[in-house]
């Protein structure tokens, strides 16, 4: 079945995953910008990040079929350093003509901090400006509660947001309901340990439906899964859905929410291809 | 999340043929590893925040009511929301408490 996973940081993958990830079907992945492993020093640093994605990572990708598409951010774990993120922000703008770049991300909250707040929202401000689509990370295990009634609080108080225009990602059983409830679209990620494992994605989807609902591997340079959304589909089979949701999930909600960039396209002999 | 009746398409006799297994083996490590806290060369840990929340979370493993998975994963939360002064580190802990507990040390 084909798919699209709308967050795998594939710079820190090898060409192998790639291979894997085509094989499997998927036909285009979109990477937000994320945390190196440690905190950089520069907005150079940034600018070097940001031609890596826009340029040699599409590169890289349309060798095995796959379309890559990105979001440009300071991710939120060097949220804290305002100076730097204050310097990124300046820099971002000369990259969002790109044809690739899809919008601003996954900006949000680490350990939710008041420096991190003020990042996250001159993010927003910053996608506003520029009428980008927004992708948003919320934070990891004890922080993800706070971090995401943080988040939704912020931007349901903000009248320039129109809530379709959001991804918020990383939705867990106690927070997808809240992103839901707000009209923002829910990313739910099957990664191992921290986040979600396809059975309990499933059984989000049972509970709370399968509208304005994404998966994804979110894979990176952490223990992670390429390949997680075809293990997503095998055990939505092995539940008892039909292909057609199947489909819906990691197919059709994707293009949706994506499409509303003007820059993200489906090539036709993908869109021809056979469904399952 | 509380029952949601129905929303599973497989019988419960499906779900028991399916996927015990798999979750038979998931208890048994979580055994196993309580047993092994308790072999440990030092019992220095008792007390840890996150050892406090995962028997906290057992405890509701055993309720007879539904919605367990959204409890436990507040009992594993930061339930405040006021924002910190400034970032104490960059990693979470999987379980809320550490700073209550360096307060109390």
């Amino acid at each position: 079945m084909k798919y699209i996973d709308i967050h795998a940081h594939m710079v820190s993958r090898t060409t192998d995953d790639y291979q894997q990830m085509a094989l499997t079907g998927c036909v285009a992945v979109t990477e937000p910008a994320f945390w190196a492993g440690y905190d950089r020093t520069s907005a150079a640093a940034f600018a070097d990040y940001f031609r890596h994605l826009t340029e040699f990572e599409s590169q890289r990708a349309a060798k095995y079929g796959i379309d890559h598409y990105t979001w440009l951010c300071l991710n939120p774990k060097e949220g804290e350093d305002r100076a730097l993120a204050h310097e990124v922000l300046n820099i971002i703008p000369q990259f969002l003509d790109h044809p690739t770049v899809l919008g601003i991300g996954e900006i949000g909250l680490n350990r939710v901090t008041r420096n991190e707040l003020a990042t996250f929202t001159d993010h927003v401000d910053l996608a506003m400006q520029h009428r980008q689509l927004i992708h948003i990370h919320t934070p990891h295990l004890e922080d993800k509660y706070k971090g995401t009634k943080v988040i939704v609080d912020t931007l349901a108080a903000d009248s320039r947001i129109e809530p379709a225009r959001v991804m918020v990602d990383h939705v867990e059983e106690h927070t997808i309901e809240m992103v839901l409830a707000q009209g923002f679209w829910a990313g739910i990620t099957l990664y191992p340990m921290t986040k979600v494992s396809p059975g309990r994605a499933i059984d989000l989807i049972e509970i709370y439906g399968s509208e304005r609902v994404c998966v994804a591997s979110a894979c990176d340079w952490g223990p992670s899964e390429p390949i997680a959304v075809p293990h997503f589909i095998f055990e939505m089979r092995r539940r008892g859905h039909p292909d057609r949701l199947i489909h819906k999930i990691v197919y059709e909600n994707p293009v949706e929410f994506l499409s509303q960039s003007p820059k993200f396209h489906i090539r036709q002999e993908q869109a021809d291809a056979v469904l399952y | 999340m509380s029952t949601y009746p129905g929303t599973c398409p497989l019988t419960q006799q499906q779900l028991v043929d399916t996927y015990f297994m798999e979750h038979r083996t998931k208890v048994l490590d979580l055994a196993a590893y309580l047993d092994r806290m308790e072999r440990s060369i030092d019992r220095n840990a008792e007390a840890d925040f996150r050892v406090v929340a995962l028997r906290r979370a057992l405890q509701e493993l055993s309720s007879p009511e539904p919605g367990r998975v959204q409890r436990i994963q507040m009992l594993l939360s930061d339930p405040t929301l006021e924002p910190m002064l400034q970032r104490d580190q960059q990693n979470a802990f999987g379980a809320f408490g550490r700073r209550d507990q360096e307060v109390q040390e």
